[in-house]
């Protein structure tokens, strides 16, 4: 999608499953999984495609935690710091619904990770 | 929106440690509650702001009672409908730091309608977040005052009536009538452009307080899918169609521009000025003859029947202590047993600044009766002091690891022909074996305590009794 620059990464265990971010998305890129988180609620899941990271899903969400919206991908993946505070060369997800992530160090892959819990360099 | 990534704003804790139970990282409120965006507005404005670290939240009884779990800001948690009391007393004692009362619509148009409306019309230079729901979320979906006609409450199962409840209050408009209020808006959450109009909001309320210019107030429809029996879009749609029907949006009064910032010290009466402005007999000038250390810490429990003079006597002690210029508290706790049980008193003297005024741990206990010893013995710290009076029991203290003063405070003042005067009798015999207490300061205030001449007298010999005793026993010590 032309658009799709952004991302939404919705941390499963702090979502409520409340169906708000999914009715506010003005591209219709978010719905609630089929599965349930561990507090027993379908938590809300990307896609995968066609977010413009607008930020209005994280405006509606209740949960301080829930979600987390790059507005610019692209750009911010490029600065995480792996977890010994180093940049990383590259950052490839690999599930991007989960958020689950490929962290590459000069073309090693250094480790598997919840980006969610990696910092950001700004 | 500058910022490239939108997360969980650092005005809340990483992880809600005061949260009871394992799950420390979600908020209480069920799915889909408005509470929840309204913090995150408040937390994103605050940390926007530079002032997290300054700002004192004051969270009200409701569902949002826990609101301390999550702000990484000062707390505090006030009693219901009590928020802008606490939010007056919080930012006259600390002007420089932006205080917050957040309240649901039970509590502040219920059970605390007087208190906003007296700090609205005094003009108190806070911000007030008033979530309006329409209903009383934490006790299980009774009517509020902003209770719609025909909504069906727990309270209202037939709709609320005109005829039964009266109109839903809009407080908005009330506070709006006043003259102080210098910023009054009603908004709603219910979708994105709400949602925004009202991050504006909450952002002018919280900037007035940074700009010191005056009481800011602002009205926010939200939903509570749960006490309208609803889906969270469900009860956003509700907030378009219906609540915000009857609530009307937008600002009722902005004054904010044309007001200079206020002075805000001008509510800090001097110390000095203290005396006068009550109209307080002139404090001796003299300095006490002794020197009162500057360790002093002493955390006092007096406890005995009502009508022994218990609580006098804290009230004494305190008073003596403040001649002395150390800070001070004392606090009765009547109890259930006014008439004939136990009554006991709390009294804190000490060189440092005092926070909490309850005495948890005595390092001086006083018991005039059996029980209260009985009661409060194992408090006390080791190294402490126990008076009792031996002529009211039977009973010794039973613990070894503190200082004993065994003093028949009752034989003596009946010997003396006023039993009354048994509690100065103790008073004697604690200016006798204390450091913290002047002889001189405590004979030169009796006579402000005892203004008649016979019952200075007596209570004088009673005194004087008192530090006789305390003289045999420091020999016996
Ligand atoms: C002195 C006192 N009276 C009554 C109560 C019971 N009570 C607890 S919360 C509440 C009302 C809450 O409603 P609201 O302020 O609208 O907040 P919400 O829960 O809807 O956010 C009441 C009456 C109480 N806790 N204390
Ligand atoms: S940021 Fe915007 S486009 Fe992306 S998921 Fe959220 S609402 Fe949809
Ligand atoms: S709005 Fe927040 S809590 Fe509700 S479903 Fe979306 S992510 Fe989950
Ligand atoms: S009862 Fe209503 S106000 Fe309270 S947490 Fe639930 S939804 Fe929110």
């Amino acid at each position: 999608m032309a658009n799709a620059r952004g991302f939404v990464a919705v941390n499963e265990e702090e979502c409520k499953g409340c169906d708000l971010c999914v009715t506010a998305c003005p591209v219709d890129v978010l719905h609630l999984a089929q599965h349930f988180n561990t507090h027993g609620y379908n938590p809300s899941e990307y896609d995968g495609d066609g977010c413009t990271g607008c930020g209005v899903c994280f405006y509606a969400c209740p949960e301080p935690g829930a979600l987390t919206v790059f507005k610019n991908w692209e750009e911010s993946r490029h600065k995480y710091l792996n977890p010994n505070g180093e940049g990383v060369t590259s950052l490839t997800l690999k599930d991007p619904i989960k958020g689950l992530a490929v962290i590459e160090a000069t073309g090693e892959i250094i480790a598997l990770s919840n980006f969610l819990n990696l910092k950001f360099a700004e | 929106m500058s910022t490239k990534i939108l997360s969980k704003s650092e005005g809340f804790y990483d992880v809600y440690d005061r949260r009871p139970g394992t799950d420390k990282d979600t908020t209480h409120y069920c799915p889909g509650c408005g509470h929840g965006i309204l913090h995150k507005l408040i937390a994103e404005a605050l940390t926007d702001f530079g002032v997290k670290d300054n700002a004192i939240i004051i969270s009200p009884v409701g569902c949002s009672v826990f609101a301390y779990y999550y702000f990484s800001a000062g707390n505090l948690q006030a009693a219901h409908g009590r928020a802008p009391a606490v939010a007056t007393g919080v930012k006259r004692s600390l002007p420089e730091s932006i205080v917050i009362s957040y309240q649901g619509d039970g509590d502040l148009a219920a059970i605390g309608g007087n208190e906003i409306l007296h700090a609205a019309n005094r003009g108190e230079a806070i911000s007030v977040f008033f979530v309006n729901n329409a209903i009383y979320g934490m006790t299980g979906g009774q009517m509020a005052p902003t209770t719609l006609i025909g909504q069906k409450t727990t309270t209202t199962p037939y709709g609320r009536t005109v005829a039964n409840e009266g109109y839903p209050i809009k407080m908005s408009e009330i506070i709006a009538s006043l003259t102080a209020p210098v910023y009054v808006e009603r908004v709603m959450m219910a979708d994105t452009k709400s949602i925004s109009n009202t991050r504006r909001a909450v952002r002018k309320a919280i900037k007035n307080q940074v700009e010191k210019k005056g009481f800011s107030f602002v009205e926010v429809l939200s939903t509570c899918p749960t006490g309208w029996k609803m889906t969270a879009p469900q009860a956003e749609e509700w907030i378009k169609t219906t609540l915000a029907q009857h609530f009307p949006l937008g600002v009722l009064k902005d004054i904010s521009g044309d007001v200079e910032p206020l002075n805000l010290d001008h509510h800090l009466l001097p110390t000095d000025r203290i005396g006068k402005a009550i109209n307080l007999p002139e404090a001796d000038a003299d300095q006490p003859k002794f020197v009162i250390p500057d360790t002093v810490n002493e955390e006092i429990k007096i406890s005995g029947f009502g009508g022994q003079g218990v609580l006098s006597l804290g009230v004494w002690l305190s008073e003596f202590g403040m001649r002395e210029g150390l800070n001070v508290s004392w606090i009765p706790s009547y109890g259930p047993e006014m008439r004939g049980g136990t009554a006991h008193c709390h009294v804190k003297l000490a060189n440092r600044p005092i926070g909490s005024p309850l005495v948890v741990h005595p390092t001086i206990l006083v018991a005039t009766n059996r029980p209260s010893l009985e009661k409060f013995e194992k408090e006390v710290i080791p190294g402490g002091k126990i008076f009792w009076d031996n002529s009211l029991m039977d009973i010794t203290p039973s613990r070894t690891d503190i200082i004993r003063y065994p003093v028949p405070a009752t034989e003596i003042a009946n010997q003396l022909g006023n039993t009354k005067t048994a509690n100065v009798v103790m008073l004697g015999v604690i200016t006798g074996v204390s450091e913290f207490l002047d002889e001189n300061i405590v004979r030169r205030t009796l006579p402000q305590i005892f203004k008649k001449k016979h019952l200075l007298d007596i209570n004088m010999q009673a005194f004087n009794k008192g530090l006789e005793v305390a003289a045999s026993l420091k020999r016996i010590a």
